[in-house]
Parts: C-alpha cells; sequence; structure tokens
C-alpha cells in the first residue's frame, strides 16, 4: 500500500547499514587474520605482453592492509550513514575486493604474476551471451510480460540454427553460416511467439508459459540432435570468422579486444539500438507505456495485446541470436542444454540493471568478469597450506562477491508496474 | 452561454450488464453543439459506464451511438479519438513514470520515420498551455505532479488530439475550490471555442454554474431531464439518490478531552527531497475534530504520510498520547489506534485486485477474528464485509468482487467503511468526500461527527474550504508547510480563512 518511492527510502537504511556492516567485518578480518597469514612475496600485476607490458609490482601484506583499512572506513561511513559519499564508497570497496581476491589468489599460487588484459577482454567475451539474453528479456519485460524462457528461447536458436547449417552444408561454412543464424533469430522469435500466445493472448500465468518454454526448447533440441545431428556426423563445424576492426585491433595494450567474432560486435550494436528504440521512437514509448499501465494505453488507442506480442517477439529473436553465438559463432557444434543456465543469470543481470538498457549490459558484463575471474583463479593453482582448493569453491566466490556489491551498491530495483499481469480488455 | 445547436452525439436505448449488475438500463441522451451537458447520479449510478460505452472503451449490449448523425460502432477508444471524442478519466489514465510529454503524446505520436519528434508536440503543447490557462513543465515525471497537475495533463491529453467533443468524468473531484474555479471557466472558454462537453459531478453548486442542460441517472436509469433555471439544487439532490438530503450536517458541539495528537516542529520532505512540512506544530484532543485548510500543495499530502508513517521524519516529533511515533512503521501505527483514509484511494487506499471483503479487513487480516494462528477464516472476513457493506450503503454486487470493479464513489466508501469500523485513537482523514455524491457525503460526515464524539481525535485534511468549516471544533490553517494560525470554528469565517489560506498572515 506504500508508494514505491516511498518504501524504497525505508528499505535504504536497511541495506546500506547491512553493507556496511559487512565490508567493516570482512575488512577487520582481513587487517588481522588474512595479512599477516599471507606469503609475502613480491607479485605483480601485468597489463599485456612482451617487455614493453605495463607492470605494477607489489607486495600482498602491504597491499591487503590498503585494502583492508579502505573496506573498513568504507564500511563504517555506511554504518553512519555520514556523507554524500556512502554508496560511492561501497562500489569502490566492491571493486577492492575484487582485486583483494586476485591478490590473495597470487599469494597463494606458484605464479607470481599474472596479465590483467586477457581477464578484462574475456570478461567482456563471456558476458555478450549473458548481455544479449539479458536484452531479450528487457524487451518482453518492460512491456509487462514476465519471461524466464529466455533461457529455452536460446537454447532453440542454437540448437534449431545448428540444424539448419549441418543440414544447409553439412556446417562447410560460407554463406549457409549466416543463413543459420538468421535461422537461429527465428527460432527464437517462433518460441517467444509461443510464449506471448500463452501469456497475452490466452492469459495463461506467465511464469508457467516460461517454465512451458524452456521445457518445449530442451526436449525439441535434443530430439533433433539424435534425430539429425548425429546421423549427420555433424560435430566440428565451421564457425563465423574473426573480424578485425582495423585500426583499433592494432593498439598497444587492448588491441585484442577489437578482434572478435561479429555477434561478439553485434551485443553492442543490439544495446545502442534498444537504446534508442525503447527511448526515441514512438513504438518504443508505447512499450514502456503497455507495461506501467496498459490501461491508460488502451484509453489511449494504443492496442496493448499488439505491442506485447511484438516487444515479446523481438525479445526471443535477440534470444535467438544469443544461442547462435553459442554454437555458431563459438563452439561448432550443438550439445544438449549447451546454453548452460545462461539465460537465467541474464535475468539476474536484468534485475540488477533495473530493466534500463545500459545498466544491463554493465550488469552482464559484471557477470562476465565473475565466470572470467573463476577461471583465471582456477588456472593459478591456488593453494592452502599444501592443498589445492576445489574448482567449484574458487568459481562460485566471484559470483558471490559480485553478488554482494551488486545487491548492496545498487539496491532495490523496481520493475515494470504492469508486469506479470495478464491484460485483459474492460466491458 | 450558447443555445443548443445540431446534436453532436447521441445515444440511444443503451443497456449494458456487468455480472451481477444492470450498470445501463436502455439510456438515452444526447449532446448538442456548443453545450455542457451535465450527467448526474449517485454512486453506482452508471455515469461513466455510459461514457466508457460512447469513447468505446466498453461495448453496449443493446442500443446505439451517433456521432454528429451518423451511427458508429467503435471497437476501441482509438475510433473514439478518430471521430473527435476525448475523455478525461475518473481515475487518472496517466503512466507516472513517463514525462507530461510522453504522456500526452501517447497514441497521438508525430514521428519521422517511426522516431518521435518531440520538439513539435513540445511547441503544440506549449501553445495549447498557454491558450487554455493550463501550465505544465512538460519534463516533469508524471509520478512527481500533484493530482490538480494531472488532472490538467488529463485535459491537455484530449486537446491534443483535437476532440471537438470531451467527456469530462468528475474532473473537478480532486480540485481545490481555486482550482474549481479556474478549471469552470476553462471549460467555458472551450464551449466559446466550439467545443461540446459532457460534463459528470457530484458538486451542484458547479452545475448551475456551468450546465445548459442537466440529465440525471438513478440506478443505470434516466430518473430526470432539466436545465438549471428549472430546478434546484435541493431538486437535484433529491432526484439522484430518491430521498431528501440535507447538504449540511447537526455537528452538535463537542466536548474535547485531553491532547491525543501532538505534532511539534515537524520537517517533512517531499518526493524530490525538498523540504514540503517546515516546522509544522499542532495539537488535537480527543473528541476533536481538527480540520486543516490550506491550497493544495502546502504539505497537506506529506503531513499526512507522515503522521501514518508511510513518509519518514526528518525533524520534529509525533507523539501519540506521549509516546513517539517516530520510527514506527505504518502497519504498527494503525495498531496503536491511528486510522488513515488517504487522499488516494486507488493507489494507498485500495488493492484494487483483491475483493472488497479482503479490502475491508486490509489492516486487520491477520489478527482475530479474522485469522486465527496463521490460518485466514474466511466466514468471519465475508460476514464482516457483508455487514459493512449494508451500514455504508456500498453499492457493489457482492463482496467477493475485485475492488477495482466498483464504481469511484463505491471504492471510496470501502475506504471509508473499514477505518471507521474500529475503535480509534486518532483518525487521520484526507479528502473523505471526494468523488462522493451528495447522499453518501451526507451520510460521512456523520460519521465523523460520530467518531469524534465517541472520543476520537480527529485530523481532517480537505480542499473544500466547506467540508473543513462544516465540521472542525478547531481550524487549522497550513500555508508553506506549516500551521500559520489554529483557531476554535467559532472564529473561522470563509474570507479569514482564506486570507490566511492565501497568504500566510492575516494582515493583507
Ligand atoms: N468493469 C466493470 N466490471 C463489473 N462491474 C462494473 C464495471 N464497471 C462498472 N461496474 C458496475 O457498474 C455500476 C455502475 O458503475 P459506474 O462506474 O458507471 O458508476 P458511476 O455512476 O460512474 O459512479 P461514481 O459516481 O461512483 O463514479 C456499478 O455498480 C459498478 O460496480
Ligand atoms: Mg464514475
Amino acid at each position: 500500500m506504500t508508494a514505491p518511492s516511498l518504501r524504497r527510502r525505508f528499505v535504504a537504511v536497511d541495506r546500506v547499514r547491512a553493507l556496511g556492516a559487512i565490508y567493516v567485518v570482512f575488512g577487520l578480518v582481513l587487517l588481522m587474520r588474512v595479512a599477516p597469514a599471507l606469503p609475502d612475496d613480491p607479485e605483480r600485476f601485468l597489463f599485456g605482453t612482451g617487455p614493453d607490458a605495463l607492470a605494477w609490482t607489489f607486495r600482498p601484506s602491504t597491499t591487503t592492509v590498503v585494502i583492508a583499512s579502505a573496506l573498513v572506513t568504507f564500511g563504517a561511513l555506511a554504518l553512519v550513514r555520514s556523507g554524500r559519499l556512502v554508496s560511492g564508497g561501497l562500489v569502490l570497496g566492491g571493486v577492492l575486493a575484487v582485486v583483494m581476491l586476485l591478490v590473495a589468489s597470487l599469494a597463494l599460487s606458484p605464479n607470481k604474476s599474472t596479465n590483467l588484459v586477457p581477464l578484462f577482454i574475456q570478461s567482456l567475451r563471456l558476458g555478450s551471451p549473458i548481455a544479449l539474453g539479458a536484452l531479450a528479456g528487457m524487451w518482453s519485460e518492460r512491456s509487462g510480460v514476465v519471461n524466464i524462457g529466455i533461457e529455452g528461447m536460446m537454447l532453440a536458436g542454437a540448437g534449431i540454427g545448428f540444424v539448419a547449417y549441418a543440414l544447409l552444408n553439412g556446417g562447410a561454412g560460407g554463406l549457409p553460416l549466416y543463413v543459420a543464424v538468421l535461422v537461429a533469430v527465428a527460432a527464437g522469435g517462433l518460441f517467444a511467439a509461443l510464449h506471448s500466445l500463452m501469456s497475452v493472448t490466452l492469459g495463461t500465468d506467465q511464469i508457467v508459459s516460461g517454465v512451458a518454454v524452456n521445457l518445449l526448447a530442451i526436449g525439441l533440441t535434443s530430439f533433433l540432435r539424435s534425430q539429425v545431428l548425429v546421423p549427420l556426423n555433424a560435430d566440428s563445424a565451421t564457425t563465423l570468422p574473426e573480424l578485425s576492426i582495423p585500426g583499433l585491433s592494432s593498439l598497444p595494450i587492448i588491441g585484442d579486444l577489437f578482434s572478435a567474432k561479429p555477434i561478439f560486435f553485434l551485443t553492442f550494436v543490439a544495446f545502442g539500438a534498444s537504446a534508442f528504440v525503447l527511448t526515441r521512437t514512438r513504438w518504443g514509448l508505447r512499450v514502456r507505456s503497455v507495461g506501467e499501465n496498459p490501461h491508460a494505453a488502451e484509453t489511449l488507442g494504443v492496442d496493448v495485446m499488439r505491442v506485447r506480442y511484438q516487444a515479446v517477439i523481438l525479445g526471443g529473436c535477440i534470444a535467438g541470436l544469443a544461442g547462435a553465438q553459442f554454437s555458431l559463432e563459438t563452439v561448432g557444434s550443438f550439445d544438449d542444454l549447451m546454453t548452460n543456465g545462461t539465460g537465467f543469470i541474464a535475468l539476474a543481470a536484468l534485475i540488477f540493471g533495473k530493466w534500463r538498457p545500459w545498466p544491463v549490459l554493465a550488469g552482464s558484463m559484471f557477470f562476465g568478469f565473475a565466470r572470467a575471474l573463476g577461471v583465471r583463479i582456477q588456472l593459478l593453482n591456488v593453494e592452502v597450506a599444501g592443498f589445492p582448493l576445489p574448482s567449484q569453491f574458487l568459481q562460485a566466490v566471484p559470483y558471490v562477491v559480485t553478488m554482494v556489491v551488486l545487491a548492496g551498491a545498487i539496491g532495490r530495483a523496481i520493475p515494470p508496474a504492469a508486469i506479470g499481469r495478464p491484460y485483459r480488455r474492460p466491458g | 452561454m450558447t443555445g443548443a445547436g445540431r446534436h453532436v452525439l447521441e445515444v440511444e436505448g443503451i443497456t449494458k450488464t456487468f455480472p451481477g449488475v444492470v450498470a445501463n438500463r436502455s439510456v438515452s441522451f444526447d449532446l448538442a453543439e456548443g453545450e455542457i451537458h451535465c450527467l448526474l447520479g449517485e454512486n453506482g449510478a452508471g455515469k461513466t459506464t455510459l461514457m466508457n460505452i460512447v469513447f468505446g472503451l466498453y461495448r453496449p449490449d443493446e442500443g446505439t451511438v451517433r456521432v454528429r448523425g451518423e451511427e458508429v460502432s467503435f471497437s476501441s477508444s482509438a475510433d473514439a479519438i478518430a471521430a473527435g471524442i476525448g475523455m478525461v478519466h475518473q481515475h487518472f489514465q496517466l503512466v507516472p513514470t513517463l514525462t507530461v510529454l510522453e504522456n500526452v503524446v501517447l497514441g497521438a505520436e508525430t514521428v519521422r520515420h517511426g522516431v518521435l519528434e518531440l520538439a513539435s508536440a513540445r511547441r503544440t503543447l506549449a501553445d495549447l498551455s498557454d491558450r487554455y490557462g493550463l501550465p505544465v513543465d512538460p519534463d516533469a515525471l508524471v509520478g512527481d505532479l500533484s493530482v490538480g497537475i494531472r488532472q490538467r495533463v488529463e485535459l491537455l491529453k484530449a486537446l491534443y488530439r483535437d476532440a471537438d467533443i470531451l467527456i469530462l468524468d468528475e474532473p473537478t473531484a480532486v480540485l481545490t475550490p481555486g482550482e474549481v474555479d479556474e478549471f469552470l471557466s476553462t471549460v467555458r472558454e472551450l464551449v466559446g471555442m466550439g467545443k461540446s462537453i459532457v460534463f459528470i459531478t457530484h458538486k451542484l453548486r458547479e452545475v448551475s454554474q456551468v450546465a445548459d442542460r442537466i440529465t440525471v441517472l438513478r440506478n443505470g436509469e434516466v430518473v430526470g431531464r432539466t436545465t438549471p433555471a428549472e430546478t434546484s439544487e435541493e431538486e437535484l439532490a433529491a432526484m439522484m439518490v430518491g430521498r431528501q438530503v440535507s447538504f449540511t450536517v447537526d455537528v452538535g458541539t463537542s466536548d474535547p478531552g485531553e491532547v491525543v495528537l501532538e505534532v511539534s516542529g515537524l520537517v517533512v520532505d517531499d518526493n524530490r527531497g525538498h523540504a514540503a512540512v517546515r516546522d509544522c506544530s499542532f495539537a488535537v484532543r480527543a473528541g476533536e475534530i481538527f480540520g486543516i485548510a490550506g491550497v493544495e500543495g502546502n504539505g497537506q499530502r506529506e503531513l499526512v504520510e507522515a503522521l501514518a508513517g508511510m513518509r519518514p521524519v526528518v525533524a520534529g516529533d509525533v507523539r501519540l498520547r506521549g509516546r513517539s511515533l517516530l520510527g514506527l512503521d505504518p502497519r504498527r501505527i494503525a495498531e496503536l489506534g491511528v486510522g488513515h483514509i488517504p487522499e488516494d484511494r486507488t493507489r494507498h487506499g485500495l488493492i484494487g485486485a483483491f475483493s472488497v471483503a479482503d479490502n475491508l479487513v486490509l489492516n486487520r487480516y491477520h489478527r482475530p477474528p479474522f485469522a486465527r494462528g496463521l490460518v485466514r477464516r474466511r466466514s468471519e472476513v465475508t460476514a464482516h464485509a457483508e455487514e459493512l457493506v449494508a451500514t455504508f450503503d456500498i453499492r457493489t454486487p457482492g463482496v467477493d468482487v475485485p475492488a477495482a470493479q466498483l464504481s469511484g464513489g463505491n471504492q471510496q466508501k470501502v475506504v471509508v467503511a473499514r477505518e471507521l469500523s474500529r475503535p480509534l485513537e486518532v483518525l487521520l482523514v484526507a479528502q473523505p468526500t471526494r468523488g462522493l455524491d451528495v447522499g453518501s457525503i451526507e451520510f460521512i460526515h456523520r460519521r465523523l461527527v460520530e467518531i469524534r464524539d465517541r472520543g476520537t481525535a480527529v485530523v481532517l485534511v480537505s480542499a473544500e474550504l466547506d467540508e473543513v468549516l462544516a465540521l472542525a471544533d478547531t481550524v487549522g490553517v497550513l500555508y508553506r508547510g506549516r500551521i500559520v494560525a489554529s483557531m476554535p470554528a467559532a472564529e473561522a469565517d470563509r474570507h479569514r480563512v482564506g486570507l490566511l489560506m492565501a497568504t500566510g498572515s492575516e494582515a493583507a
């Protein structure tokens, strides 16, 4: 019954204080337990390779003390809520916590230096499918339709797109490869059309409908794989070619970022275009209105159902493209459950980005970073007291840090007001 | 006022039923070019339904609609808009997260290759604002605006679409007396420019001020057609509710006890973080109605929300029988015996998708007798609801229908009934009779006096100066977030209070 804006202010007090307390405790543990215990050989963060690479050499103990003190300070500031720097401090503290993770991993690893540029680039690469999935969700949910079927739409794109490719020319590249990408996009759109048929026209619960889409996609793609791909023996196809942006790709240090595959580049284009369409075009305005107050839109002659169909299907097409990224761009084959939960992580990124394009992109890349960091820490062979840490643990840690930082520093997200409610025309 | 030209709108034999109710029964109605035709009727009489049919939102079961002589069958409001009909809805149809400009253009956007051309729309909007004296900030978020300004946006939306038949569904319900006068002159100006207007209102004074003709509905049927010259306010009121109505309630004499609610040095921010209530102090005694008069936007909303625990207090204190309420959440405050009838019933007062019965126990659903432990007791809830529906004369097909399906006035009665049906230390009421018909106003005024006589301290905030003056035992004037004067009712005359409301001081 309380207006969201009012309630948010109450919740904000608790959230900021809670995060402040976590920072203080974590900082104190670092100061008193971790800093004295870490092996103190000098470490190096490298930026780039070769002799002219930038490098930063430091001692784990002093660095830990510095980071820990900063965390305690920021946490304390948040606890007493003094000054305007509270949320900035919390975000900065989160970044420092991530740095700390790397510092500690290096200290506990036989390796004493690590190159951060590939880590950064890898984050973007791994974040790209998450971002596309989240963008798919954004379109659907801004129009008022919950979409937990993104995972299924991605899987459908990956599977059906690859089947088309295999049937067209057995995976030998060339024009059929691009046709297959279009098929993947269409497959995502088709599954989204199914989702809107169920949830917009028939008024099925949108969560149920999304689950149905996921299950159907799993079943159908696995069927197609066993019936079509296995007999064709299509499992090492030519993937989309790598493109290099002239000029940019020969920049020092970050040049590698600009040599990548087409769908990776398309991710950023899709976000730019979506941000523009959502805020600056007639259709985007209608999508926003339909997701917030469909009744008002209806009284102005906007066809609520049609706009919802369009937005959900556009989202599905984007999810299909994300699927193509797995099978046609990265791997060159299709496996069951290939998308591996990316669609669900995308939903989390969508919420962290508060359903707004650029923040959603940033949120997705955070998750990409968490994935990349998990891989990196594993490669470092971190050992505590002579025992290697389990890889599942190492993969999970960055996610935990990311979640705490995002949840704490970004705060409560307010979804589109009409989300999840089927619209019925009155009278 | 101009006489009747040809008919621009004719409605004939309209019947519309909803499950359990006949909202319109064979209704005929017409609108002549350049006239203001008032549509009256008690809450739930079917006024909004009839106009929703004209506007293409509902399809009638029977009957025809003709626009400028041609029979039409609208399948959506897009068709009605194209036919030159504009409607200002009783419940605002605005998207709070969009700006004023975006709300205005929505559905009628000017575009180049699909891209919004807001610059030209902005100019048109500025022109309309100037021409009709309806200033708005095109870039403000609608969610941040006061109800008065939202009303303005609604009217601008219709004008932006070049409507020449305007349906205004209780447009003045949310306006302050000053705003009402302004609005009525805008309406007359619109007619002067060739528009034809259907005007729905419960305020009979407005009817005699602007109407060319009057049609009265009761229980979905037309029960009278007349003109202001042929009738009186008393007669209209009787026609609407089917019995004699007294316009003034006998408030008797109050017998105030000790101070129950004490507000001292209160500072509260508005949504944008600016101080809306500044150093506000007053005290209300048991068995007293403390009426707060003031021009809307002087901190009324923020004050009441802060007292109810819905808005953080920046400084100062609120004490209930000596105990500070600061930092308690709304539910806790309600449990301490503070009732709240909020200004914006659809946002803070009701959950539209819940049944009438559930809405009637919204503040107590988790306690006995409505729940035992964690289990709710349906039968108790239903019995309680049926009793209140009867006492408060809430017109509804049943206690199980969603509250959103009730007519506007009946939704208001649900909120009032819920809050008045339990023992209270303090009752906070904001605009309790907004949108109610004359019969219900009389009823609710009686209940407020009754609850006062039972020893509740009542804080009454109303944009209707008449309502404050009629009910209050003590009148406080709120000006720029501060109570600048407070006086016994006997000393509060319209002129003196009006001056305080406008200038904050008595020296003119
Ligand atoms: N969408 C709906 N579904 C079911 N019943 C409805 C619906 N809309 C209106 N009604 C019912 O139709 C009747 C007429 O309602 P209407 O809103 O037209 O009244 P009104 O004259 O506008 O009253 P008020 O002055 O309170 O606004 C009421 O009994 C109401 O409950
Ligand atoms: Mg109505």
